[in-house]
C-alpha cells in the first residue's frame, strides 16, 4: 500500500512537471513573439493601436543625415495637422509620404514617428496644456547636398539614381523620377492611381526591372574569372562588330568593329561580340550558381518594397540564350538598387553591408532612443575576386568607355552599360554603376537614364557630377 | 497631476503584482499553514494596493467619482473573504483563497473598464458565489457518501449533454446556455464537476482493466457529445482531466500515453469531418492572409498584447473592444494590452502557484477519491487557463474557452469558486486524517507505556 503511494505521488509530480514546463513554454512565446513582432504589428493596417497613437502623439520629424529637416508635422491654430515635406519634388521617392497610406522613410520609420520617448515631465507639461506630445524624430543616412545634385544631374529624364557608402551601407541619395510632390499628394492622388500608365509613385530605384545591359558583363567577368583565374590574360579575340554562332548573331554597339582584343580591353570597350564568345565558354550550372550568390530571384537586404531580378543559366540552354545572358540583354533583367549592392560589395572586398536608410531614433527632448548599427548582410564574393573585378573597372576608365572619368583628382572604378529594351529600334537605357577612389573606395553610384543613349555619354556625366560633389564637401 | 498618477500607477500595479507573486511562490518554502501566516498577511496587503492602484488609475482617466464606490465595496467583500475564511476554516488552505480573490480582483477591474454594467454583475455573481462557498467544505467533508455514487454522476453529465444536444440542434453556435430570470446559465461548465466527481468516484474504487475500459467509454461519451455541441474547448478539457486522473488511480504509464495517442488521431479525424475545425485550425497557422475574415479576432488579439508593452498603455489607455467578445474569450488580450505584459504574465504565475498548491494537497491526502478529484480539479483548472491564454497568444489554435475567474460569464465564475471550495473541503479531510494518526500515535504510545511499566 505504502509502495502504491508512492508511485501515485511520481504521477502527480509529473502531473505537475508537465504542465509547469507547458506554461513556461508559453509566457516565453508570449514575451517573445510580443516583442520581436511589435514594430510590424503596429504597421499594420487593421491595428487600431496607430489611431491611438496618432491621436496622443503629433507624428515626429524626418531629419537628413546633415540636419535639415525632410517632413514635419505642422499644426495650424485651428488644430488641424499638415504633413509638409520643405524639400518638395527632391525626396519625394526617398522620404515618401503618410496619407493614403505610406511609402518610403514615412512607411519604414512610421512605428518610430508616431511613438513619443518624451520624459515624463514634459508630457506631463503638455497634458496639462492639452497638447498632444511630440513624437521621436528620425535621422535619415540621406544628404541633402547629393540628392539634390543628383535631383538636378538627372534634370528631366526618367530614371534612377542611388549613392551609397560602401563600407557602412548607408544610402546617401536616392532619386526616382518622374517624381511628385508628397505636399501635393492630396490632390494629385486620383489623377495618378487612375491613370494606368502615370509610373510616378515608382521608386525605380528599387521597383524598377531594367535590363542590365552591358553592365552585367561584370558577372559574366566573374564568372570567367573564376573559371579560369590567371588564366584571363591569356585571352585572344578579333572582333568585326558582330559574333554569330548557328543562326544567331550578336551585335556590338552601334555595329562598331572593337579589332583584337585581351580580357581586359574587351570589358573596357564593353565588346558584345567577344562577350557572347565569352558566355558560350562557361559552365553553365557553375554560372547558374554564380548567379543565385548574387542574389537574383533571391530577397535582398532591404527593408521596404521591391522587385526581384532575374537571371536565367541552365544545362541545355541555347546559344543564343547563353550569348545575350553574358552581356545582359534577352530575359535578363535587375534593379538599380541590386546593381547597386553588388557594386558595394566589389568595392568593400566582396562583402556586402546591409543597406541602411535610418541612423537613428532620437525624442523631441534629444534622448537617443535607437541607433542602427552597420551589419555585415553577407560575402558576395572572395576578396581575390572583388580585387580583380576592381582591376577591370579601372579600366574601364582608363581606356574604355567612361573616360569621361578619367584624369580627376580622385580615382573611379566603374561600368558603363546601354541596355536595348526594344528589339526593333536602336534606342537604350545609359547605365553606369561604380565607385570612387578605387584604390580606396567610399562611395558608390548607380544610376540609369531610360531611353536616352549610350551609357559613357549620358550616364558617366551623371556620375562625375555627383563624385566631384561628394569629393568637394568632403 | 492625473497624468502622473497613471503614468507612476503602470509601475505601481506591475511592482504590486511581482511582490504579490513572489509571496505566492515564497510560501512552498514554509511547511506548514501556521507557519506561513506572515506571507498570506503581506499577500493580503498587496492584493490590495494593486486594487487601489488600478482604482487610482481609473479616477485619474474618466474623472468619475462612481468607482471610488465600487472599489470600498470590492474590497470589503473580498476583506470579509479572506478573514471569514480563515475564522471558519482555520485548517484550510489560505493560498488558495488569496489567489482566488487576486484573480477575481482582476476579472473585476479589466471587466468593468469594458463595459461598467457588466462589472457590476460580474461582481454581483461572484459575492453570491462566495457566500455558497462558504458552505461547501463543511458539505463535501460531512458527504461522504459522495464517494459512492460512481456511475449516478456519469449518467447526470451525460443526460445533461443529451438534453444540449437536442436543445442545441434547435439554437446555434457553441455556447449554449439556459437564460432564467434574466440570468443566463451554461449547463456545461456545471458538468465539468460532475465529470471529476464521476472519474474520481470510479477509479478510486477499482483498477481493473474491466472497471477502466467502462469508465473511459463513458468519459468518452462525454468527450463526444462535447465535440458535437462544438465545444472543442471543454471536450479537450474533459479529455485531460480524465487521462490524468486515470495516471494517478493506476500509476500505469501506458494508458496515459495511449490515451494521448488516440486522443491524436481523434483530433486529425475531427479535423477531416468537421469544417468549423478546419477553419480554426487555418486562421492558427497564418491569420494574416484572412485578416478580415477568420483570422480576425485573433489578429486583433496579438495587436493588443504586443501593443502594451511591459507596462501597459494603463487602464483606458488601449482599445481592448477591438476583439470580438473580448470580455469573454480573449480577457488575457485586454490584461496584456492594458496592464501589461509583465503583469499579465506574473497572473500566470500566480495560476501556476494556485495549480502547485492543489497539487500537493493531493500529494498529501490518503483517502484516494480526495487525491483523484483534487488532481481533477487541478488540472481542469490549469488546462483551461492554458488553452485561453495559449488560443490568445496564438500558441495554439483558438478553442474559445474562459478565463477561470477572469473572464466575464457568471457561470464559469461560480463553477470555478465552487471548485475551490470543494477542495478546501478536501484540505478539510487531509487535516482530519492527519489527526486521526495523530490520535492512533498517541493511543499507540500510551499502551506502549503501559505495558513498559507492567
Amino acid at each position: 500500500m505504502e509502495k502504491d503511494n508512492n508511485k501515485k505521488s511520481i504521477s502527480i509530480v509529473f502531473i505537475g512537471v508537465f504542465n509547469i514546463l507547458l506554461f513556461i513554454a508559453m509566457i516565453g512565446y508570449i514575451v517573445i513573439y510580443a516583442v520581436s513582432n511589435k514594430v510590424e504589428m503596429i504597421d499594420n493596417g487593421y491595428n487600431t493601436h496607430q489611431q491611438l497613437l496618432r491621436n496622443q502623439n503629433i507624428r515626429g520629424k524626418i531629419y537628413s543625415s546633415d540636419g535639415k529637416v525632410l517632413a514635419e508635422t505642422v499644426t495650424d491654430e485651428n488644430g488641424n495637422e499638415t504633413r509638409s515635406y520643405p524639400y518638395n519634388n527632391v525626396f519625394a521617392h526617398a522620404v515618401g509620404y503618410s496619407v493614403y497610406g505610406r511609402s518610403g522613410i514615412e512607411n519604414l520609420a512610421n512605428y518610430y514617428l508616431i511613438n513619443s520617448n518624451e520624459s515624463l515631465t514634459n508630457k506631463a507639461e503638455a497634458y496639462k496644456n492639452e497638447q498632444k506630445f511630440p513624437g521621436d524624430n528620425v535621422y535619415s543616412t540621406l544628404n541633402t547636398t547629393l540628392q539634390q545634385t543628383a535631383f538636378e544631374a538627372l534634370s528631366a529624364h526618367k530614371g534612377a539614381i542611388i549613392v551609397s557608402e560602401v563600407k557602412t551601407g548607408r544610402v546617401l541619395a536616392l532619386v526616382s523620377k518622374p517624381d511628385f510632390d508628397p505636399n501635393e499628394i492630396k490632390k494629385i492622388w486620383s489623377d495618378i492611381t487612375n491613370d494606368e500608365d502615370n509610373t510616378q509613385l515608382l521608386n525605380r530605384v528599387t521597383q524598377g526591372i531594367y535590363p542590365p545591359g552591358s553592365t552585367f558583363k561584370i558577372i559574366t567577368a566573374l564568372e570567367y574569372y573564376k573559371e579560369n583565374g590567371e588564366g584571363y590574360k591569356n585571352y585572344k579575340f578579333s572582333c568585326n562588330g558582330k559574333f554569330t554562332k548557328g543562326d544567331e548573331t550578336i551585335n556590338c554597339f552601334h555595329g562598331e568593329s572593337h579589332g583584337s582584343l585581351d580580357f581586359e580591353t574587351s570589358f573596357a570597350k564593353s565588346c558584345n561580340s567577344s562577350f557572347a564568345n565569352i558566355a558560350l565558354s562557361l559552365d553553365k550550372s557553375q554560372f547558374s550558381k554564380t548567379i543565385k550568390e548574387l542574389m537574383f530571384e533571391d530577397k535582398l537586404p532591404w527593408e521596404m518594397s521591391y522587385s526581384k531580378s532575374s537571371a536565367y543559366c541552365v544545362e541545355g540552354m541555347s546559344d543564343g540564350d547563353t550569348m545575350q545572358l553574358g552581356i545582359g540583354q534577352g530575359t535578363t533583367t535587375m534593379t538599380p538598387l541590386h546593381l547597386n549592392l553588388i557594386t558595394n560589395a566589389i568595392a568593400n572586398d566582396g562583402i556586402l553591408m546591409k543597406p541602411l536608410l535610418l541612423d537613428r531614433v532620437v525624442s523631441n527632448d534629444g534622448k537617443v532612443v535607437e541607433s542602427f548599427k552597420y551589419e555585415e548582410y553577407k560575402r558576395l564574393m572572395s576578396g581575390d575576386e572583388a580585387e580583380f573585378l576592381t582591376g577591370i573597372m579601372e579600366q574601364v576608365i582608363e581606356k574604355g568607355t567612361a573616360s569621361r572619368l578619367k584624369g580627376l583628382s580622385y580615382t573611379a572604378a566603374g561600368k558603363t552599360g546601354s541596355a536595348e529594351f526594344k528589339d526593333s529600334t536602336s534606342d537604350s537605357h545609359a547605365w553606369f554603376t561604380g565607385f570612387a577612389p578605387s584604390e580606396n573606395p567610399e562611395i558608390s553610384v548607380t544610376i540609369i537614364v531610360e531611353n536616352a543613349g549610350s551609357g559613357g555619354e549620358y550616364a558617366v556625366p551623371i556620375a562625375k557630377r555627383i563624385f566631384d560633389k561628394y569629393f568637394d564637401i568632403k | 497631476m492625473e497624468f502622473y498618477l497613471t503614468e507612476i500607477a503602470k509601475y505601481v500595479i506591475s511592482g504590486c503584482l511581482l511582490a504579490y507573486t513572489f509571496f505566492s511562490f515564497l510560501v512552498f518554502i514554509y511547511k506548514g499553514e501556521k507557519r506561513r501566516g506572515w506571507i498570506y498577511a503581506l499577500q493580503t496587503a498587496f492584493l490590495f494596493l494593486t486594487q487601489f492602484a488600478c482604482f487610482i488609475q481609473i479616477i485619474a482617466k474618466t474623472g468619475s467619482k462612481r468607482y471610488l464606490l465600487l472599489l470600498a465595496i470590492q474590497m470589503m467583500v473580498l476583506v470579509m473573504t479572506i478573514s471569514l475564511f480563515r475564522i471558519v476554516y482555520p485548517d484550510g488552505n489560505r493560498l488558495i483563497i488569496n489567489n482566488m480573490c487576486f484573480m477575481l480582483m482582476v476579472g473585476m477591474i479589466v471587466i468593468t473598464r469594458i463595459s461598467y454594467w457588466k462589472g457590476i454583475k460580474q461582481f454581483a455573481i461572484a459575492s453570491v458565489s462566495i457566500v455558497i462557498a462558504f458552505l461547501i467544505p463543511e458539505l463535501i467533508f460531512r458527504l461522504e457518501v459522495l464517494e459512492k455514487w460512481g456511475y449516478v454522476f456519469a449518467a447526470i453529465g451525460i443526460v445533461i449533454l443529451l438534453i444540449l444536444l437536442i436543445y442545441g440542434s434547435v439554437a446555434n453556435g457553441s455556447k449554449i446556455n439556459f437564460r432564467i430570470a434574466g440570468i443566463s446559465f451554461m449547463p456545461s461548465e456545471v458538468v465539468k464537476l460532475v465529470f471529476v466527481f464521476f472519474a474520481a468516484s470510479v477509479l478510486s474504487k477499482n483498477t481493473d482493466f474491466k472497471t477502466i475500459a467502462i469508465c473511459s467509454a463513458a468519459a468518452a461519451a462525454h468527450v463526444i457529445i462535447l465535440v458535437l455541441l462544438k465545444d472543442l474547448g471543454s471536450a479537450l478539457i474533459y479529455f485531460m482531466v480524465y487521462l490524468c486522473i486515470l495516471l494517478v488511480a493506476t500509476n500505469n504509464p501506458l494508458y496515459f500515453a495511449s490515451g494521448l495517442s488516440l486522443g491524436a488521431i481523434a483530433s486529425v479525424a475531427a479535423y477531416n469531418l468537421f469544417p468549423h475545425i478546419k477553419v480554426r485550425v487555418s486562421a492558427f497557422i497564418d491569420p494574416w492572409t484572412e485578416i478580415d475574415s477568420s483570422g480576425y479576432q485573433i489578429t486583433q488579439s496579438l495587436f493588443a498584447i504586443s501593443g502594451g508593452g511591459w507596462f501597459g498603455l494603463g487602464l483606458y489607455g488601449g482599445n481592448p473592444t477591438s476583439i470580438p467578445y473580448v470580455e469573454e474569450d480573449f480577457i488575457f488580450a485586454a490584461i496584456a494590452e492594458e496592464l501589461g505584459i509583465v503583469f499579465a504574465c506574473g497572473l500566470l504565475a500566480i495560476c501556476i502557484s494556485t495549480f502547485i498548491m492543489i497539487l500537493l494537497e493531493a500529494y498529501k491526502i490518503k483517502n484516494v477519491f480526495g487525491k483523484l478529484l483534487c488532481v481533477g480539479f487541478a488540472v481542469t483548472y490549469i488546462f483551461q487557463i492554458f488553452l485561453t491564454v495559449g488560443g490568445n497568444s496564438k500558441f495554439i489554435p483558438l478553442t474559445g474557452v474562459t478565463l477561470p475567474l477572469v473572464s466575464y460569464g457568471g457561470t464559469s465564475v461560480l463553477v470555478t469558486i465552487v471548485m475551490f471550495a470543494l477542495i478546501e473541503g478536501e484540505c478539510l479531510v487531509r487535516s482530519d486524517e492527519r489527526y486521526q494518526d495523530y490520535l492512533t500515535r498517541r493511543k499507540e504510545e500510551l499502551e506502549r507505556r503501559k505495558n513498559g511499566k507492567g
